[in-house]
């Protein structure tokens, strides 16, 4: 048995096939926390997280399997921000009947903090709105103070 | 070019003033135009209309200019001068204090110590509000009657040879008018001790549009390239420290020496008020254009509220 093989049975060992629900895949390594709670998945569904999981091609990534659930694209495009190579699968008994890659959407709205501390929206309610200047590298513009703002600064509400 | 500028006209009216970067090249220059016709006639054009003004942060300049627009088109001024008198004191929002003042006035100017207060307040009236300076971020009006005050000299302002100098890192006025500047093609010299220098965010900009600049801690190194130069006060209010600002508060002190280092119609501007920057002795020279600038300040101001109030001189 190869190496990958083994890397793959034992990734199958960790978390279990999905009969129904969605899976999202290769999000950078050590945002899958951040992506859930970006996802707002805190109905009860039952949630499998690998963290750190060797990815041919990534060398490292996180992964979330949630059960009977399926996501939408805007849904998984919201996520692009933490990670811009994530991919979504929903699955319908053991089959995969709709597969997407995540797109930066040009606005992002609430999800993200301003870094700007004379910015108004860390001090009063005015939810976040940023422009997506630039692809890549990231590169967002605050609606309100119009700081620009790069990926490696993005912090989530 | 009439039904062009029926386009803007339309465009403008009910509309808000918040940044300048809300505004195209074509928009900027139609303003530009427009605050023409202000400087020679008036008419109560205004009357029955009512500005309020509301002034979170001190202000002699933006305030004044505006009533005094505000009056002299036949309309009416009301409004607060310090926080501390307004709702804000009782932790009002500064949205609801905006939506508040749509049930008493046609149109509002606001200045407020914190970044992106007057996006906010637009969001939460219906009137049109106008940005008179939120914190270290905007302060448009400042910007078209800096531009208004370069057109009228040079009647162009395609081309030109820009200096900004004093404190670039945290003047918002500069910022600003070197992203107004940059649709213009200027070639621009930014002059400021290290400390002090343009932001990154703002020359990256600069790079995306092309344009030529260079920066330099000595003025007379660029001084004889100059058509406009655009001078700042060092804002002792903005350093975090103020052994800083100890250290930097005198480094350009402009006196009658500097024009034999510059072009004969070279114009000095200052978005006022100067501290010991500018040499009085310079005040009687025609290069020295920062009190017609700061009264060029009414006209680009009266040309403002009466477009986006809708009514035409």
């Amino acid at each position: 048995m190869t190496d990958e093989k083994n890397s793959s049975v034992s990734m199958e060992m960790r978390i279990s096939k999905l009969r129904n629900g969605a899976v999202i895949d290769h999000l950078r390594p050590g945002t899958a926390m951040k992506a859930i709670q970006v996802l707002g998945v805190t109905d009860g569904s039952t949630l499998s997280i690998g963290m750190f999981l060797d990815s041919k091609k990534m060398g490292r990534k996180d992964l979330i399997k949630i059960e009977n659930r399926t996501l939408t694209t805007k849904e998984i495009n919201k996520i692009a921000v933490l990670s811009p190579e994530a991919t979504l699968c929903n699955i319908r008994d053991y089959q995969v009947v709709q597969k997407t890659k995540a797109h930066l959407p040009r606005e992002i709205s609430v999800i993200v903090r301003c870094n700007n501390p004379k910015c108004i929206t860390n001090h009063e309610k005015v939810g976040t709105l940023f422009a997506v200047v630039e692809d890549n590298p990231l590169k967002l513009r605050c609606r309100y103070c119009e700081r620009a703002m790069s990926g490696d600064e993005i912090e989530l509400i | 070019m009439a039904a062009n500028q029926d386009k803007y006209f339309r465009k403008f009216q009910g509309a808000d003033v918040i940044s300048i970067r809300d505004f195209s090249e074509e928009e900027i220059l139609f303003v530009l135009d427009y605050a023409r016709r202000f400087e020679a006639a008036s008419a109560p054009v205004l009357q029955g209309k009512i500005l309020a003004t509301l002034f979170y942060e001190p202000s002699t300049r933006t305030r004044l200019s505006f009533e005094s627009a505000m009056i002299g088109l036949g309309g009416s001024v009301m409004g607060f001068t310090d926080a501390a008198v307004s709702s804000a004191a009782k932790g009002e929002s500064v949205r609801d204090t905006a939506k508040m003042i749509e049930g008493y006035a046609d149109v509002m100017v606001i200045r407020h110590p914190l970044e992106g207060s007057a996006r906010a307040a637009a969001e939460g009236a219906e009137i049109p509000v106008i940005n008179g300076g939120d914190g270290a971020n905007q302060h448009p009006t400042q910007t078209f009657l800096d531009l208004y005050t370069i057109l009228k000299n040079k009647q162009t302002l395609r081309g030109l040879h820009v200096g900004f100098l004093g404190d670039l890192k945290y003047g918002r006025t500069v910022h600003s008018l070197a992203e107004a500047l940059s649709h213009f093609d200027c070639r621009m010299y930014f002059i400021a001790p290290e400390m002090l220098r343009m932001p990154a965010h703002i020359l990256s900009e600069l790079d995306q549009h092309g344009i030529t600049y260079s920066e330099t801690e000595n003025l007379y190194e660029v001084s004889r390239e100059l058509d406009i130069l655009y001078v700042t006060r060092i804002q002792k209010e903005r350093f975090p420290d103020p052994l800083d600002y100890e250290k930097v508060k005198n480094v350009y002190i402009l006196n009658e020496k500097l024009l034999e280092h510059v072009k004969s119609d070279l114009k000095i501007l200052h978005p006022l008020p100067r501290v010991n920057e500018i040499d009085p002795a310079l005040d009687a020279y025609p290069q020295a254009e920062y009190f017609q600038q700061s009264k060029n300040g009414v006209t680009v101001r009266k040309a403002l509220l009466s477009l986006v109030l809708g009514v035409q001189l």
